[in-house]
């Protein structure tokens, strides 16, 4: 069996920590991934007490109070904290997910916290989506018509929108492409699970009449079929969404139009 | 200039600060005018907050009855309490219909009628016929509109190819000796570079400073960074005092129910179990305007009805509703209330509070979205190549209370607006004079301020001084005496600037330095915010005096003006309410009491 290891400027270190005050009585240790490009170091994990009596319910509060009151170069997104801009996704206790909807008491022991796996790190909790961002872009993720379009709405049945729930309410957050073993090894070509649910959104629009040259620009041994139905993808959305089943719809569609 | 700084110098048409709805939308129009067009956002564009969104948009589409873009407009000026400009209300309510399909022919995966239309909900302060019946004209996406509308304009900008600067925070405005606006520096955060715009036009569409009051629906980014760049520039903002509290915050978190739970059923109550809202507002009830039922809602705790150990809040409760209508219509607030409230809304009421909301102030312009300013007594001098958007802008539509779903509507149709208005006023390409030597050297100078500041406060500990006397003081009752408190709090925690800390001296993703920015915008913000309301003796809309209870009509019937210097020091003057409409299809409507 092939042993790999982190790459050497990626193997972490232990780092700082940062001690609850003496009278603190229900104190819970924040394990975070710290790295910065500035001083070419490699990453540290560093260890924050946060006092639970004085900290709201979600790990993104206690990262925001950690960030107040603790350590101000601690760096992460975060801004609706309400679980719908997806700014907050990181990996919490090995799973990907969103800081701002984790309740830290859905935590067993310490709360261990790392960037989004398998992207490059821009500094601590931030990494670098624009592959990503690509990735959704090339998926032309607006609606195309060729009827002339009507004066009014489009007419779309009540069973027909009902088709796009579970789909429109992706919110870009990456936690599902991040999770995908399948992402890790070829993110340049395969298009990863959140662009692809965001392609089967639009294919299965009744509105849209493009599907022709959707599935065309699917038809790729990288781009779509490196999905091995792993699944990560659906365990780890916050949103509770199912990438997998968007892609093995996708997967049909191209059968069935070979028929 | 200090020599760490070097500028990176572009030129552009157009450069639209701000990635929400109303930035996208006018972002689309520049650009499909031909217009090279940049846009600059803080953070990525399906992040802003136009995303949380959720009951719907107003628009007289008419799908669920009769309806008239009058009916609308009648609402949303006695809505406003009379501060609204109603030339600009008029554009707005008739243009709204076109705007809302626009949308859906983008894809906005509107919900639907059963014959296929888009689905449309009663909303508060929304009636037919002048105030009579209830309308059903808030068109939604379940309650997740904004986030369907805003992931729409993003996949329509993609489409037409706009050039982004995301993650970049613009620090101020380039303005020239003739109070011109040039273009604006903005940092980019994840290289520390620093880099200045040029264009023949600049349209500030960063929406509101919620973020200035300790519990607000509002996400953290919410800091009005482009008012704060208008106060700095020397030009005042408008109307400042009204700050819009939503009736139903979940408790504790703070996060949004969107008032499409009362428009689809939904009623409030208090420890008695009583419907209180009918004793308020015998015929719209729960679905009265927000400042009334915040107010309504404020009395009942006060007078100790309010639910809960601390009898301080209020029950929400949709459990008698049919829970398929739950599933289809509401899912994203019954997700909301599980996580935040611990709550089965099919079983359980939810635990809410008036938490802030909207602000109805901002950047003072006209219908096509130019900025103006009170100049040589002239109050509608139009500043050039500045243009205002969204809530950043006061153009005014919402005047002293915003309608729920009428903010969605004022950041497309003004958004567009200000792409036809750019088109006009600037074509493709357009030579642009050299900008004078030393040139957004205000910004470098500013940045770096900040970025070197070694006192003894961190930044957290002052923002946290200015949202707590805002959130006490400045609240949804408001008398001199807490307006006083609160305007020598705010002044203390002006005075306590020059002893900030920013701790991480890195220049790149430095949050510590982007949110001491931030806090330095929203500062200047609740100065002019305290000030408005310290000034303007009379109740009106959100701002509701119990030292002066009742709307002062002769007095008090105009917009406040209010400027702040360097030293945090404001000022303040008055531009008149249009009291006229852009047509002869609907008469000016006159003042009158207003009642739900």
């Amino acid at each position: 069996m092939v042993q790999f290891r982190l790459p050497k400027n990626s193997t972490m270190s232990e780092g700082k920590t940062f001690k609850a005050s003496p009278d603190a009585k229900n104190v819970k240790r924040f394990r975070v991934y710290r790295w910065s490009p500035d001083d070419g170091k490699n990453p540290t994990i560093d260890t924050y007490e946060v006092d639970l009596d004085k900290c709201g319910p979600m790990v993104l509060d206690a990262l925001i109070k950690i960030k107040n009151e603790i350590d101000q170069t601690l760096t992460f997104r975060r801004s609706c904290r309400e679980g719908i801009c997806g700014s907050c996704a990181m990996n919490i206790d090995g799973a990907n997910t969103l800081a701002c909807t984790k309740g830290i008491d859905e935590v067993k022991g310490d709360v261990k916290i790392y960037p989004l796996p398998h992207m490059p790190v821009i500094k601590d909790l931030v990494p670098d989506l624009t592959n990503f961002y690509a990735q959704h872009a090339f998926i032309e993720p607006w609606l195309q018509t060729k009827s002339p379009t009507p004066e009014k709405e489009w007419r779309q049945s009540h069973e027909d929108r009902e088709k796009l729930d579970g789909l429109y309410e992706c919110i870009l957050c990456a936690c599902c492409s991040t999770s995908c073993p399948s992402y890790w090894w070829n993110g340049d070509r395969y298009l990863g699970p959140a662009a692809l649910l965001q392609a089967y959104r639009w294919l299965i629009d009744s509105r849209d009449e493009a599907t022709g040259e959707r599935l065309d620009d699917l038809e790729d041994p990288f781009r779509l079929y490196r999905c091995h139905t792993i699944m990560n993808c659906a365990k780890t959305c916050p949103k509770g969404l199912n990438p997998a089943k968007a892609i093995a719809e996708i997967k049909k569609m191209m059968v069935e139009r070979q028929a | 200039m200090t020599a760490d700084y070097e500028f990176h110098d572009h030129t552009f048409d157009v450069v639209v600060v701000g990635a929400g709805g109303a930035g996208l939308r006018a972002t689309l129009g520049c650009v499909e005018k031909g217009l090279r067009t940049a846009n600059i956002t803080k953070v990525f564009p399906t992040r802003s907050h136009t995303v949380a969104a959720q009951g719907g948009i107003s628009a007289s589409l008419g799908n669920m009855g009769p309806d008239d873009w009058r009916w609308h407009m009648y609402d949303t000026v006695k809505g406003s309490d009379w501060l609204g400009d109603q030339d600009a209300i008029e554009y707005l309510c008739r243009q709204a219909p076109e705007a809302v399909y626009e949308l859906e022919h983008f894809g906005v995966p509107f919900s639907r009628t059963e014959e296929g239309k888009i689905y449309q909900r009663p909303f508060g302060g929304m009636t037919t016929n002048f105030g009579e019946g209830i309308a059903q004209r808030t068109c939604a996406a379940a309650d997740r509109t904004g986030h369907a509308i805003l992931h729409t304009l993003y996949g329509q900008s993609v489409r037409h190819k706009a050039e982004f600067y995301i993650e970049y925070f613009a620090i101020d405005l380039i303005m020239d000796d003739e109070g011109q606006c040039r273009g604006v520096v903005a940092l980019d955060m994840a290289t520390g570079e620093v880099h200045r715009f040029r264009a023949s036009l600049v349209i500030l569409a960063t929406g509101g400073y919620g973020r200035a009051y300790f519990s607000a629906t509002s996400a953290h980014t919410c800091t009005g960074d482009g008012n704060a760049m208008v106060l700095r520039a020397g030009l005042p903002l408008q109307d400042m005092e009204f700050v819009q509290f939503h009736p139903t915050g979940i408790y504790g978190a703070g996060c949004l129910i969107t008032e499409g739970a009362r428009g689809e059923g939904g009623y409030l109550t208090n420890s008695e179990g009583e419907r209180f809202m009918e004793r308020y507002a015998p015929s719209a009830k729960d679905l009265a305007s927000r400042d009334v039922v915040s107010r309504s809602m404020t009395v009942e705790i006060r007078e100790g009805r309010g639910v809960g150990a601390e009898k301080d809040h209020i029950f929400l409760h949709l459990d008698h509703l049919d829970p398929a209508i739950l599933a289809e219509r509401l899912p994203g607030i019954s997700e909301s209330a599980r996580i935040f409230a611990g709550v089965d809304v099919t079983k359980e009421p939810i635990p809410v509070l008036p938490t802030v909301h909207y602000n109805m102030g901002g950047i003072p312009t006209n219908f096509h979205g130019e900025v103006l300013t009170l100049k040589n007594g002239n109050p509608d001098t139009v500043v050039p190549g500045l243009m205002a958007i969204g809530e950043a802008a006061c153009v005014s539509v919402h005047g002293a209370n915003r309608l729920g779903s009428n903010s969605l509507i004022d950041l497309v149709v003004f958004g567009r607006a200000a792409g036809l208005r750019a088109a006009e006023l600037v074509s493709p390409g357009q030579r642009q004079p050299e900008l004078a030597k030393g040139a957004g050297d205000n910004a470098i100078a500013r940045l770096d301020k900040f970025r070197n500041a070694k006192g003894s406060t961190p930044t957290a500990e002052l923002r946290l001084k200015m949202q707590r006397a805002m959130q006490e003081d400045v609240a949804v009752f408001r008398t001199g005496e807490t307006l006083v408190s609160g305007q020598k709090r705010i002044a203390d925690v002006v005075s306590g600037i020059p002893d900030i800390r920013v701790t991480d001296r890195s220049l790149i993703w430095n949050s510590d330095l982007i949110e001491t920015l931030e806090f330095d915008n929203l500062i200047v913000q609740a100065v002019a915010t305290v000030e408005g309301a310290v000034n303007r003796q009379e109740s009106r809309g959100a701002h509701a005096r119990e030292d002066f209870p009742d709307r002062d009509d002769e007095n008090w019937m105009k917009h406040t003006l209010c400027w702040v210097d360097d030293k945090g020091k404001p000022a303040i003057d008055y531009r008149p309410v249009h009291a006229y409409t852009l047509s002869n299809d609907i008469e000016y409507i006159k003042p009158k009491a207003r009642v739900y």
